[in-house]
């Protein structure tokens, strides 16, 4: 519901501002909004960032190519895979390494695992946000599956750097690939019921419908990527428009929502966990015996001078990686583009006139992790 | 989708520049060759080249003069791409700093960058968040980072440093 009178920013004397954060459970982390309010309508929110800024793209031109890898898994701490895939495949493009057709399906295996246990961290605290408790547990309980699955082959539970240039760290046991399976099994039986619990709940469909419609010119205004955008009929995904790894030998398909709204965006999340399973399967039945690395990997790298771009897709969207080398053995410059800092920078738009909790509403549909977004 | 108009229109703004001209082998198409033997004389060219993308991972590249950003961004805009991110380099050498925009678009695959390079002692350049909203955290962000003004920008107070900030952590000559 938007606010019923003309919003008149100067000369209301009403108005208050109110801070939503930086500790606050709905803003997932230290993410800080002012907010100027009139009653409970939003006449102005601006978020504030940088309460968890590290420099991460100071420490890429501070140690080698090799040393950045665990960094990477420390920015998007629910898709951390993601990020390792970024990097390793921004710097096998720089250096012309190529990756093992095992390691590849691997990669994606395991990037897709963590999408689906980012989904399920996202859809637990988006209900939390909008005041139902017990759908965390459930998805945490299946998170747990995704959790055990990656730290057999990776060693950790969140922060992965489980990636290498031309490879991986390890290759994969049998329990991974029955484990695998039996998740997939289980999901597929629980899902139907987060539909029946979750989707078709009539508070949450209040709550959701026709809440905080981002348009599809302000989605490419800002920028905005990933499941944001498939929210407002924009169908973009870097795995099939920009295809890297080996994502065109899968069928899958890209979930697209035309309504704009906060459901639409529930909605797109909640699909691709069932087209990430279908990927997984896909991987697990092809997949190719033989190495995960590659063979030649120099220890020292030093890429060619000039810059490079590798853009994938992360949970969240469109992640790119922008890197200067000047033919040494550490970047002359890292960018990290991530994807959650261009969809949230359109929240200030168009929470304008919202009531407050639809805000909060549309601000969980965004998928915030505000590490990635302050890097 | 072919983006030739798009490049005619960006190649159009782009700054000239002096290319070393082609090897003997190859005789550059259009050039009077000139049958002496002394080395060729550079040649004189637009800054806007299609990339390898495979390579490199982007597919076409132009080089403007800094008062040329935001005409390029409205030639993007016009064409339906949009910003993914603004940031910069610093060539400490040649003491300058170079703004770079990355722009794409949904379909088909096309990634353009937009470089400008700035006078290091004193970068300024014209801002792009009127035409690209989602440029203002952007610009914002490589200003904490570089000290770059954005002149016109709506609000250059520090994003992601602390308010107070009044270093810029990603120049060379910023100490650990």
């Amino acid at each position: 519901m938007s606010h019923p009178l003309p919003l008149n920013n100067q000369d209301n004397q009403e108005s208050f501002v109110l801070n939503l954060g930086p500790q606050h459970p709905a803003t997932h982390g230290v993410l800080r909004v002012k907010l100027t309010m009139d009653g409970e309508y939003i006449m102005h929110a601006e978020p504030v960032l940088g309460y968890i800024h590290r420099m991460h793209e100071k420490m890429g031109e501070n140690r080698t190519w090799a040393q950045f890898m665990p960094n990477t898994g420390r920015m998007d701490y629910l898709s951390a895979l993601s990020f390792n895939h970024g990097y390793a495949a921004l710097v096998e493009r720089a250096m012309g390494i190529e990756v093992p057709e095992r390691a590849e399906y691997l990669r994606v295996i395991t990037v897709e695992l963590n999408r689906i246990s980012s989904h399920l961290v996202w859809f637990g605290a988006f209900i939390l946000d909008l005041g139902g408790f017990s759908p965390l547990l459930y998805a945490f309980d299946d998170r747990e599956h995704i959790l055990d699955l990656l730290e057999s082959v990776t060693g950790s539970r969140l922060t992965y750097c489980y990636f290498r240039f031309g490879g991986l760290y390890n290759d994969i046991d049998e329990n991974f690939v029955d484990g695998t399976r039996e998740f997939i099994k289980t999901m597929r039986e629980r899902l139907p019921m987060y539909h029946n619990l979750v989707t078709k709940n009539i508070i949450l469909i209040k709550r959701l419908k026709d809440i905080g419609p981002i348009p599809k010119e302000t989605i490419r205004k800002y920028g905005a990527t990933g499941p944001v955008a498939r929210g407002s009929g924009v169908d973009y995904d870097i795995r099939r428009n920009e295809p890297y790894s080996i994502y065109p030998e899968f069928d899958f398909d890209i979930p697209v929502y035309t309504e704009c709204d906060s459901m639409a965006r529930y909605m797109v999340r909640m699909d691709e966990i069932e087209q990430s399973m279908r990927i997984i399967e896909q991987a697990l039945d092809k997949l190719p015996e033989g190495p995960v690395m590659a063979p030649k990997v120099p220890k020292i790298l030093k890429p060619p001078k000039g810059d490079y771009y590798q853009a994938v897709e992360s949970a969240r969207g469109s992640l790119g990686m922008r890197a200067v080398s000047d033919g040494t053995n550490k970047a002359y410059r890292l960018k990290l583009r991530s994807p959650t800092f261009s969809n949230l920078s359109l929240f200030s738009e168009v929470s304008e006139g919202m009531l407050l909790p639809d805000a909060l509403a549309l601000m969980g549909s965004l998928d915030l992790v505000i590490p990635e977004i302050d890097r | 989708m072919d983006f030739s108009k798009l490049k005619e229109r960006l190649t159009a703004l782009a700054l000239i520049e002096e290319v070393p001209a082609a090897p003997p082998a190859a005789p550059a198409k259009g050039e009077e060759e000139q049958p002496a033997a002394e080395p060729a004389a550079p040649v004189s060219r637009p800054a806007a080249n299609d990339i390898n993308y495979p390579a490199r991972g982007f597919h076409f590249e132009v080089k403007v003069a800094a008062d040329s950003v935001v005409a390029a961004a409205t030639i993007l805009d016009e064409e339906g791409f949009f910003l993914e991110a603004v940031t910069g380099v610093d060539w400490i050498k040649e003491k300058e700093l170079e703004v770079v925009y990355d722009f794409t678009i949904w379909q088909p695959t096309c990634r353009v960058v937009v470089r400008t390079r700035l006078n290091r002692e004193a970068p300024e350049v014209p801002t792009i968040s009127e035409v690209c909203p989602g440029a203002n955290w952007h610009e914002r962000e490589t200003h904490d980072f570089f000290g770059i003004k954005f002149s016109g920008h709506p609000d250059l107070t520090p994003l992601l440093l602390p308010e107070d900030a009044d270093f810029h952590p990603l120049l060379k000559d910023f100490q650990v």
